[in-house]
């Protein structure tokens, strides 16, 4: 009952969404995952503008259509970020043909150091498919406060480290949040919670 | 276990040699303290500026890692990393204690340690030489030379794999 009361909803009002609805789409606000965080209520990430390796400019809409995952760290990272994409490429592994839709995208929080011909190969050592997108300071800074990323720089003798949120943003194939995971979770579990994001779009 | 080997490794070439004292350092490096045990770094792609070593570090009495040299790195230094509310935290650390009898992991979710300023690119399946000084209790000094395996960039932390 409540989905033929949603759908009516919808179609008496929004056309854009009765698009998403044909498209089986289910536009239900709370999503219920097994290990990660429902974000479906949350606005994040619809206004960032980056580029790629090849300098074209990237942004939310430029992956409509697949599911992006959004995961922000820097090159010289020893720990969180090898093994967070490295769990995402096992992830996509364990989805199957699903994985196909999945696209990870990796921002650099470090565009002083990280240049983009070097993180184009570093992302693609963990998987051919994943992106890397970077920006000047100000643009890198917008985009993290738009996710309400952390980063700071950790001074470290003469050079200097970053500490930052760890967390992978999820979207469905709309451009909608929809999940965050945290670094502590498997490549399995985030598998489990990716396929429910892709039930729904 | 040496007496064994000591006849038969005339017969060997020096590469083989070589070879096997490598393997048995990478295995199980052995000496009068501190065993070092499972040493590995994460591979690099060209152009990236740094990387991390970890391993497995068990001292026969209350000691302390203190520092860490390589060939391959301008600048080493001992990092911690600490996850709260999933903001990964790092910082560098004075020292590492090594309490006695307890092995201590050096791995990607806590101390480890990072090479900066790469004076060249890590290659998956070379090999990297380490200098570890540990000290004990009584302030003693000792020196470790091993050589960890450098894995592919995007291998698993195996302890995170429950």
């Amino acid at each position: 009952m409540s989905t033929l009361y949603t759908r009516r909803t919808v179609l008496r009002g929004m056309g854009l969404l009765s698009l998403g609805l044909l498209a089986g789409c289910d536009d239900s606000s709370k999503l219920s995952f097994k290990y990660g965080k429902d974000l479906s209520d949350k606005i994040m990430g619809r206004n960032f503008k980056l580029k790629d390796a090849q300098g074209e400019t990237r942004m939310l809409g430029s992956y409509r259509g697949l599911m992006p995952m959004i995961f922000f760290g820097f090159t010289q990272c020893p720990a969180v970020c090898p093994t967070t994409l490295a769990r995402a490429a096992q992830a996509k592994k364990l989805m199957g043909r699903d994985g196909e839709r999945l696209q990870v995208i990796f921002i650099t929080l470090d565009p002083e150091r990280d240049t983009p011909q070097m993180l184009d190969k570093y992302v693609k050592a963990f998987d051919p498919s994943f992106e890397a997108l970077y920006g000047t300071l100000e643009e890198t800074a917008a985009t993290a406060k738009e996710f309400g990323v952390f980063y700071e720089k950790v001074p470290s003798g003469d050079t200097y480290t970053l500490s930052h949120t760890a967390t992978s943003y999820v979207f469905e194939s709309r451009g909608n949040l929809r999940l965050g995971l945290s670094a502590s979770l498997t490549a399995k579990e985030c598998a489990e919670d990716l396929l429910t994001v892709m039930e729904v779009c | 276990m040496t007496s064994f080997c000591v006849p038969r490794i005339k017969q060997l070439g020096l590469k083989q040699l070589a070879l096997g004292l490598s393997l048995i350092g990478m295995a199980w490096q052995v000496s009068a303290q501190t065993q070092v045990s499972d040493a590995w770094v994460r591979a690099t792609v060209a152009g990236q500026l740094s990387t991390g070593a970890f391993m497995t570090l068990q001292a026969d009495t209350d000691s302390q890692l203190l520092s860490v040299q390589s060939p391959v790195a301008k600048i080493v230094q001992i990092h911690q990393m600490s996850m709260q509310d999933d903001v990964m935290n790092m910082g560098q650390v004075e020292s590492v204690p090594l309490p006695a009898g307890k092995p201590v992991s050096l791995d990607p979710n806590g101390y480890h340690v990072m090479l900066m300023d790469l004076t060249a690119q890590v290659q998956e399946g070379s090999k990297v030489p380490l200098t570890l000084v540990v000290e004990n209790a009584k302030g003693e000094k000792e020196t470790i030379n091993i050589e960890a395996q450098a894995k592919a960039l995007g291998t698993m932390d195996h302890s995170k794999m429950h």
